[in-house]
């Protein structure tokens, strides 16, 4: 079992559990959460050359590191492990984030239980990319959404109690739908007289769901992973959530857990349930479609840091959402690139927020100004990470989008010149209008905040960004800019994943 | 050629503006601002090179036996793939234009970089705060801006494009203590965002359509006159011509899908050069500091528009209709700007304006070109025009600078009388003017002539519209130099220095920009820069009475403004008395900012932001909150069954024993 690379991803932070309990002081909590998450990443990148090594030899398997092993035979419940590009790119992101977000909490409040849960939300995460068992699968999505009521209630500011108890009775509501969705697909995974199975690709292969139930299971595995994906009109946790949310709750949260949600919704809903997704995809474009401008216009009138980044990325996993149902190669590796971008600068914009907000005390853009003299620092990281949300070519939003709008139009013409409709068309130049709205909120907050005179005296005497804090968020701009300005080796990465068999599953 | 000088010429910027950005601030302002400036002279030094290999080596990969000039490759790495067939790729390479934008740039920017070393510290000398900041943006936006020029694809150049987007918001904001030098920036962002808007869709449809963002092979269309000319493959060009061609291309609002995608990349181009109406950024845009005008704001940047259609030029030849809307817009916007021009107070705004104005007559230029009307002598024309406005309206921003420095405002009410002062500024800005005014022999003369003798053979009315306006750019061009050196000085106030001419660091680029402007109307523009690539006669096009119309029209401007600015004098007043609905719209630039400001506030914030922010809070929280609270209400309402009194319990169990009897009763009858 321990031979597998992947179950070391479940291993360490299972260690990093163990070690944070047996810890006297805070100090060796930072140093197991600093050894541990520096592990992980070093894990994914030592992953991340195993895959590509093999993948030059030229292995065309779906899925690479697969195995399997059996955990409650009567029902077929297996731990089953595998990755392709698209895994390997999360898990990727999940180390990164986790290592910068201990770092933004250095000085938190009652570590210990902080930390504890914490991981064991990443456990939740790490385990819920490596699965390709569905019932493991949905094992670790609900590990990693149950310690977000804690960490938000006990750990939160603001109505942290409301916060918490809504954002996990939406996911839950989400989960449920899931649930049903999930158990669908067991009960039609194999053709009649052959034994059932919650291996995806074993269930891929077979195609054995009928087409009628694809038409229900489809969207109920949809709605269940986009409630997680903030997708309209389900997305309603995520700014009262995140305004609560401690930096790096909010940190791993917007930047890795809502990707459970498009990531679920292309390994699971897409991938499983083709026909239906070829279907039924116009219904959940006009949500997204809807959501990726809609989360855009109500950025441009909020005043709370925090409030603005949740419906920004609204705004920006909807368009995740949106390229993926375009249903071809360009637009889905640009909605894994928006993945990867937007976990990172979202995740950049919290821990700046997290650390502005540990200063002035308000997150109340009307009540500051000036930043930029104040803290220099962590003034020009919020223009970096402001304009890598707007597209600055050069940093990591840019890519992201022009492969999505390429993919999108593509995908759209098709249609219309084939005389299939103009809803993709019209809903992509819909999506591409975002940019401009996007460019009005970032830099109305940028000027508010950080520029224009010094709005309250007392701010003057605040410090800059303190040597954890400058470490966290150079990494995460290191990350931004290196996707921005390398994206082709990013692309190439994910696109191994659409091997000729996830095209002939998908009928591309 | 080696691709060693071309990737310098890139790369030198990139990394001064890397190096400045993180190492600036342990430096002094000096050192910082000398690496800058020597940085900026090794592209210099390098571009001079690369073009003059281009232009005039001779070697057959530039020029060919009939001599033609060639487009040449230099190298062309992938980027970003996107399809099999589409992918983004960076590049280099080198046509007429992009050689000789190459030279534009690195002067204008060589000269803005030395100038800057005595602009930006105050009369003790002291420096600027953020000087190491002012010089790390200004190498980011000359490799932008390089970058752009270069491009051997339409996506690059949109990648690009967006970098000197945003370097020139972080330029106009370089005081961003100043709240209208913050709103300025944004609104320079945002305006030219939302022209990318459409520049980016017309991308997309382009390259839907023919399955390449490649310049070369975009606009290899044969075209009559253009017979295959950038020795593209036949079978590409046959091909990208019969898509367009065909007649099941879908026709979408009356336009062929090709003149839209054109007209959104004009969109494009409109934003970045200012047109109409989406012009009102860049009079804002004056609150960076004046270098930073001169370089952006004149004489690279906003003529980006210009330079993308100039590209895309082929194919706007098989496109009537786009055409003609850009010298529509173009003809529109040179005019209103003139007409704001004449009334305006701040010297910078003036000039804004005016620049406004005269990248619409590159557009018009551009516009009316045609390979049968004088061989396409307006293409030519536009970037003559685009070469020699650079230089002089670079010289008049940088002069103007040097009055701001020396007076501390931007009003020429606080200036007059100067010329005795400050007499090197004196002439170099005369000479400026004199040739923007389009007086022989300084270059805006010959680069105006040739515009209007092409617009002389599209229509008439264009020619005499174009006239006018040149009439006028001379009367406002002059107003404003008579009402800063001429009439009575202003008292120098006691503790005073009276102002003075500047270092030699500001002087120097004045001279050298007087000189080109004086010399550069002789350059033989036809033998380099044509629209086919064969060297052009222009003197064979000359035409004497276009010339001669267009120097009295000048005349005559000049003359207007001598009569009412020369001295302190009623007549100005009296016109103003005379005309007062002209002159208070020409003043608020017919409330162009105001209808912005009710759209993007009125309409935009106040009525679909608020509202669907309101719609998101109230509607669709309010009913994910309502499940809460209808399951907590139903959640009480039962409650009360469970109440622990067994005598309740026995009227349950009675009431359900019976209910179930009388069922069963029922169901056995």
């Amino acid at each position: 079992m321990f031979s597998n690379i992947l179950i070391y991803f479940v291993v360490i932070p299972l260690l990093m559990l163990a070690g944070v309990g047996l810890c006297r002081n805070v100090r060796q909590i930072r140093a197991v959460a600093v050894v541990g998450s520096t592990a992980l990443i070093a894990l994914s990148v030592v992953l991340l050359l195993q895959y590509l090594d093999l993948r030059a030899a030229g292995e065309a398997a779906p899925m690479l590191f697969v195995d399997s092993w059996t955990w409650f035979a009567p029902l077929h419940i297996n731990l089953a492990v595998g990755v392709d590009g698209i895994s390997i790119a999360m898990l990727l992101l999940s180390s990164i984030i986790l290592f910068t977000g201990s770092f933004a909490s250095w000085t938190i409040a009652q570590p210990k239980e902080f930390f504890l849960w914490l991981i064991l939300l990443s456990t939740g995460v790490f385990g819920f990319f490596i699965s390709i068992d569905l019932f493991t699968m949905f094992m670790f999505y609900e590990v990693a959404l149950i310690p977000m009521y804690l960490l938000i209630g006990v750990w939160g500011s603001g109505r942290k109690n409301y916060s918490a108890m809504k954002l996990t009775l939406m996911l839950m509501g989400g989960s449920a739908f899931l649930m049903l969705g999930l158990i669908g697909i067991y009960y039609h995974s194999a053709p009649e007289g052959q034994p059932l199975t919650w291996n995806i690709l074993e269930i891929a292969s077979n195609a054995s769901i009928p087409h009628g139930w694809q038409q229900f299971l489809f969207p109920m595995t949809f709605v269940g992973f986009g409630v997680l994906g903030a997708m309209f009109p389900f997305h309603t946790w995520s700014p009262d959530g995140h305004a609560s949310a401690p930096t790096a709750v909010s940190m791993l949260h917007a930047g890795v857990l809502m990707k459970l949600g498009g990531y679920g919704c292309f390994r699971v809903a897409i991938y499983l349930m083709p026909q239906a997704a070829h279907e039924l995809a116009w219904i959940f474009l006009i949500l997204t479609g809807i959501s990726v401008v809609y989360g855009a216009f109500c950025a441009c009138v909020k005043t709370d840091l925090k409030y603005i980044n949740a419906y920004s990325s609204v705004s920006h996993c909807g368009l995740v959402l949106f390229a993926i149902l375009m249903l071809n190669t360009t637009a889905m590796t640009g909605a894994i690139m928006q993945m990867l971008s937007h976990g990172l600068m979202t995740a950049l914009f919290f821990a700046l927020i997290g650390m502005i907000y540990g200063r002035t005390h308000t997150r109340e853009i009307t009540e500051m100004g000036g930043m930029m003299q104040i803290m220099p620092y962590l003034s020009v990281c919020y223009v970096i990470a402001g304009m890598a949300s707007l597209g600055l070519p050069g940093l990591s939003g840019f890519v992201a989008e022009m492969t999505i709008f390429v993919g999108s139009f593509k995908a759209g013409m098709a249609d219309f010149l084939a005389g299939a409709g103009s809803l993709r068309i019209v809903f992509t130049i819909i999506a591409c209008c975002s940019i401009v709205i996007t460019a009005v909120y970032i830099l109305r907050v940028v000027g508010k905040l950080l520029f224009g005179p010094v709005y309250n005296d007392h701010h003057r005497e605040l410090t800059d960004a303190t040597w954890w804090e400058r470490l966290s968020t150079a990494a995460l701009i290191v990350c931004v800019a290196a996707i921005g300005c390398f994206p082709n080796f990013f692309v190439n990465l994910i696109k191994t994943t659409f091997s000729p068999e996830i095209f002939a599953v998908l009928g591309m | 050629m080696e691709a060693t000088i071309p990737v310098l010429i890139l790369a030198i910027p990139l990394f001064m503006f890397v190096f400045l950005g993180l190492c600036g601030m342990k430096m002094t302002h000096k050192l910082a601002g000398i690496l800058g400036t020597l940085g900026m002279g090794t592209v210099l030094v390098l571009s001079y090179y690369t073009a003059f290999t281009y232009f005039f080596s001779g070697a057959p990969e530039f020029i060919n036996a009939a001599g033609e000039r060639l487009q040449y490759m230099v190298f062309d790495q992938t980027w970003l793939q996107f399809t099999d067939k589409l992918a983004i790729k960076l590049g280099f390479f080198l046509d007429p234009i992009s050689a000789m934008m190459l030279v534009v740039i690195t002067t204008i920017s060589f000269m803005v970089h030395l100038y800057s070393l005595g602009y930006m510290r105050d009369h003790h000398g002291v420096y600027e705060h953020g000087f190491q900041r002012f010089y790390a943006f200004l190498s980011l936006f000359s490799f932008s801006m390089l970058g752009l020029v270069v491009a051997p694809n339409i996506f690059q150049m949109y990648i690009f494009w967006e970098l000197v987007g945003a370097s020139s918001y972080l330029l106009i904001g370089f005081y961003y203590i100043k709240p209208s030098a913050v709103s300025a920036s944004k609104k320079a962002f945002i305006v030219t965002r939302f022209a990318d808007l459409g520049f980016l869709i017309g991308i997309l449809t382009l390259s839907y359509y023919t399955g390449t963002f490649n310049f070369t092979e975009l606009t290899s269309i044969p075209v009559e006159g253009l017979a295959n000319v950038y020795q593209v493959n036949e079978g590409t060009a046959q091909g990208i011509r019969s898509i367009f061609e065909n007649s099941a291309a879908p026709v979408f609002m009356g336009g062929s899908v090709l003149t839209w995608a054109l007209v959104l990349i004009f969109m494009g181009g409109m934003g970045k050069s200012a047109m109409m109406p989406l012009h009102i950024w860049l009079p804002d845009a004056m609150e960076g500091p004046t270098p930073v005008s001169a370089l952006i704001h004149a004489a690279t940047m906003v003529v980006a528009g210009v330079y993308l259609v100039a590209r895309l030029f082929p194919l706007y030849l098989m496109e009537e209709t786009s055409l003609i809307i850009i010298t529509v817009v173009g003809a529109l916007t040179a005019f209103y700007a003139a007409m704001v021009a004449c009334t305006q107070v701040d010297i910078k705004r003036v000039l804004a304006f005016s620049t406004i104005s005269q990248i619409a007559f590159m557009m018009v230029s551009l516009g009316v070109a045609r390979p049968e009307i004088h061989h396409g002598l307006g293409y030519m024309a536009s970037m003559f025009h685009l070469f020699t406005h650079a230089m002089f309206k670079a010289l008049l921003f940088l002069g103007a600078g040097a009055l701001i420095h020396a007076i501390g405002s931007n009003d020429y009410t606080a200036m007059h009388g100067l010329r005795k002062h400050m007499p090197i500024t004196h002439i170099t800005f005369l000479i400026g003017c004199l040739a923007i005014a389009g007086i022989i022999p300084f270059s805006g003369f010959f680069s105006k002539d040739e515009i209007l003798s092409s617009c002389m053979g599209y229509d008439w009315v264009a020619y005499i519209w174009m006239s006018l306006v040149a009439g006028m750019t001379a009367f406002y061009m002059f107003r404003l130099y008579y009402l800063i050196f001429w009439w009575k000085e202003h008292k120098v106030p006691e503790g005073h220095h009276a102002p003075h001419d500047q270092p030699w660091t500001m002087s120097l680029p004045l001279i050298i920009l007087a000189a080109i402007s004086c010399v550069a109307g002789f350059i033989p523009f036809g033998n380099l820069v044509t629209w086919d690539g064969h060297a052009y006669d222009f003197m064979e096009h000359f035409d004497w009475s276009v010339a001669t119309v267009s120097l009295i029209v000048a005349l005559l401007g000049i003359g207007l403004a001598t009569v009412m600015y020369r001295k302190e004098n009623s007549l100005p007043e009296k016109f103003r008395k005379a005309l007062p609905a002209l002159w208070t719209w020409s003043y608020h630039r017919f409330y162009w900012d105001e209808l912005y400001m009710f759209i993007t506030h009125k309409i935009i914030f106040n009525s679909v932001c608020r509202p669907l922010a309101w719609f998101d809070r109230h509607i669709i929280d309010g009913t994910m909150d309502s499940f809460a609270t209808i399951t907590n209400k139903a959640s009480d309402a039962i409650k009360p069954l469970q109440s622990g009194q067994i005598q309740m319990y026995v009227w349950y169990y009675l009431i359900g024993a019976l209910a179930l009897g009388g069922i069963t009763v029922l169901c056995l009858i």
